[in-house]
């Protein structure tokens, strides 16, 4: 009786135990969910999302730079690295064959965990080194490069999921296979490889290592690609460190404006796919 | 590469090139596979670029490189140990705090909490995946390094204080700050695969200890936990990786130090915040070529790291499907 009564008391407190981490993890969320919005929503105004920075030392000025420069970027980096994770998701799902499938695949999943700022090294020798100039299109590729694998892997995801009888009637229709992947297989998987991309693009959005020496920093606006940029993670991470104040208030700012950007993104894009989901099963 | 060819299914007679193009297949085929391949030749490029820029400091040093402990860029002498020392210990710190607590939330989310609650909560905990780095950054210099000076350094020198590993000034940055940062940032890794392969385990495995009298803690702790361990040891492997290349939270709180040291209140510095602090100011070559030589030896971690991982959860998901089908 003592034995069970022990086994009962161990049942109970490791239990709860697993109850109270996972409290703490979710938690978590919400703590830098509320003390961003608590010092971002203090710091937030017009001038911030309009103006250009001000020299270090006067008060004042925004980022309205660094949002266009973010933009531009991560607009390269989706234009450069979607098609090609797109197309290369494709034929791992529909044509590769065994091996050379696994080893396009295992080599995505590797390249999805270099090293943020490895990829950057890459990009810097790649763009800005032959260029001798850091440059947006330098910053775009270091980010297309992050998105690659991501979308690769989750087109060939969804498209895997497409069920089979859908191929087999379109081809017994006597379509050809491009045919069938074309207008069958990639449009019942379309909300799925969305959402991969959405994700993708989201993720790289927030990243700040590949820029700091393919695109660096620029006080003006972006002029073209060819220049160095302002990206708005460089600039939480530049203003973040330095010892004035206000900077530390437009840091505040621009993450309260980054984080807020990339979680709506992200839950946008879950809401598109379990709509997909439902619409499937219905 | 014979790939394309292998499309044609039919019967095996010569067609011209024109007839061939006309079904288009063999032109999907080729275009999807040139995308494929790109991803391989990035990569292998990416390896090259990596190994041929540092060869510099690769011939200068050798594997003096990877144990030399000194960083002077002024006098041209290059060790890389205190930021390969930098980047293990904030790693490993930051696995002893999120495998209890991420482990312990994935068996809470797979095995007691109702489907809406656990997939509720998976969902907030994926989010957390997503907050870009140096917004833990932001957050960890401004709440959690005044936190650790105030509060915590001065309570672990005073409980822990006799061992090595907590004596010494305390700046409130450091290893320690930096582990508790990464935790963060890797226990959302470990949940969610976690929480997978926790539950691609066979139901009958639970019913049957269940009705051998065990409780649902043994149940879980004796059966189901064995039963998924490749693909948690793969989670906390993938959560690893990622802290081991994880730069930009870290950088903004290390302190930036490079020298190696026992204390873990200590500020230290990592390969990748190195790398994020010197190499836009670096300009001879032979720094460059030592910071592109840390870069190689931070990538050849993290794709070991990485690609240990991936095969556990690949071993996994065969042996689910295996037992469900």
């Amino acid at each position: 009786m003592n034995r069970l009564s022990y086994r009962k008391t161990v049942n109970l407190v490791m239990l709860t135990a697993t109850g109270v981490c996972t409290f703490l993890t979710v938690s978590i969320l919400f703590v830098i969910l509320g003390y961003l919005v608590y010092n971002g929503g203090k710091s937030i105004d017009w001038d911030f999302l309009t103006k250009l920075p001000l020299p270090p030392g006067q008060d004042g000025g925004g980022m309205a730079n660094a949002i266009v420069g973010s933009a531009l970027m991560v607009g390269l980096g989706a234009l450069l690295g979607l098609p090609v994770g797109f197309l290369g998701g494709i034929y791992l799902a529909e044509f590769s064959g065994k091996t050379f499938g696994f080893l396009v695949r295992y080599t995505a999943d590797l390249l999805n965990g270099v090293p943020s700022i490895v990829i950057g090294i890459f990009a810097w020798a790649l763009i800005v080194v032959p260029r001798h100039t850091f440059s947006a299109l330098a910053g775009g590729f270091a980010l297309s490069l992050m998105i690659v694998p991501i979308t690769l892997r989750s087109t060939e995801q969804f498209l895997l999921n497409v069920p089979r009888a859908l191929r087999e009637g379109a081809l017994a229709l006597g379509a050809p296979k491009w045919k069938v992947v074309a207008t069958v297989v990639v449009p019942a998987a379309s909300k799925g490889i969305l959402t991969g991309m959405i994700l993708g693009v989201a993720r790289v959005a927030g990243e700040t290592a590949p820029l700091l020496f393919t695109a660096l920093n620029n006080e003006f606006w972006p002029k073209g690609l060819d220049q160095p940029t302002a990206a708005l993670p460089v600039m939480i991470y530049k203003h973040a460190i330095a010892p004035f104040d206000d900077w530390h208030r437009q840091a505040w700012a621009a993450g309260l404006v980054l984080l807020t950007m990339v979680l709506l993104t992200n839950i946008a894009a879950r809401w598109i796919m379990g709509r997909g989901i439902s619409a499937q099963k219905g | 590469m014979a790939a394309p060819a292998i499309t044609a299914d039919r019967p095996a007679r010569r067609q011209s090139i024109r007839s061939r193009l006309h079904g288009g297949d063999t032109v999907a085929h080729l275009v999807t596979w040139i995308f494929a391949c790109s991803v391989l030749l990035v990569t292998i490029m990416l390896v090259w670029q990596l190994w041929s820029t540092s060869g510099l400091t690769r011939h200068k040093f050798g594997f003096q490189f990877l144990t030399g402990t000194n960083w002077d860029p002024v006098a041209g002498d290059f060790g890389g140990l205190p930021f390969i020392w930098g980047t293990v210990l904030t790693s490993v710190l930051a696995l002893i705090i999120s495998v209890p607590l991420g482990v312990g939330a994935a068996i809470f989310l797979a095995e007691l909490a109702p489907a809406r609650l656990s997939d509720t909560c998976t969902f907030l905990v994926e989010l957390l995946a997503a907050v870009p780095s140096v917004i833990y950054g932001l957050l960890a210099i401004f709440t959690l390094v005044p936190l650790m000076h105030d509060y915590v350094d001065p309570f672990l020198k005073k409980t822990l204080g006799f061992l090595p590993l907590f004596q010494g000034p305390a700046y409130g940055g450091g290893y320690l700050t930096a582990g508790v940062i990464l935790a963060v940032m890797t226990f959302p890794f470990i949940i969610s695969i976690s929480r997978e392969a926790l539950m691609e385990v066979p139901r009958d495995q639970r019913e049957a200890a269940l009705a051998l009298g065990a409780t649902r803690w043994e149940s879980t702790i004796q059966v189901v936990v064995p039963f998924a361990r490749l693909g948690i040891l793969g989670s906390i492997f993938l959560g690893l990786a990622r802290a081991l290349g994880e730069t930009m939270a870290v950088t903004m709180v290390i302190g930036n130090d490079p020298n190696i040291h026992l204390s873990l209140l200590a500020p230290g510095y990592t390969m990748a915040s190195l790398i994020a602090n010197e190499f836009a100011e670096a300009n001879d070559a032979l720094h460059l070529s030592a910071l592109i030589e840390i870069a190689l030896v931070l990538f050849l971690i993290t794709i070991i790291i990485n690609a240990l991982a991936r095969l556990l959860v690949i071993a996994t998901r065969g042996k689910g499907t295996a037992h469900s089908a």
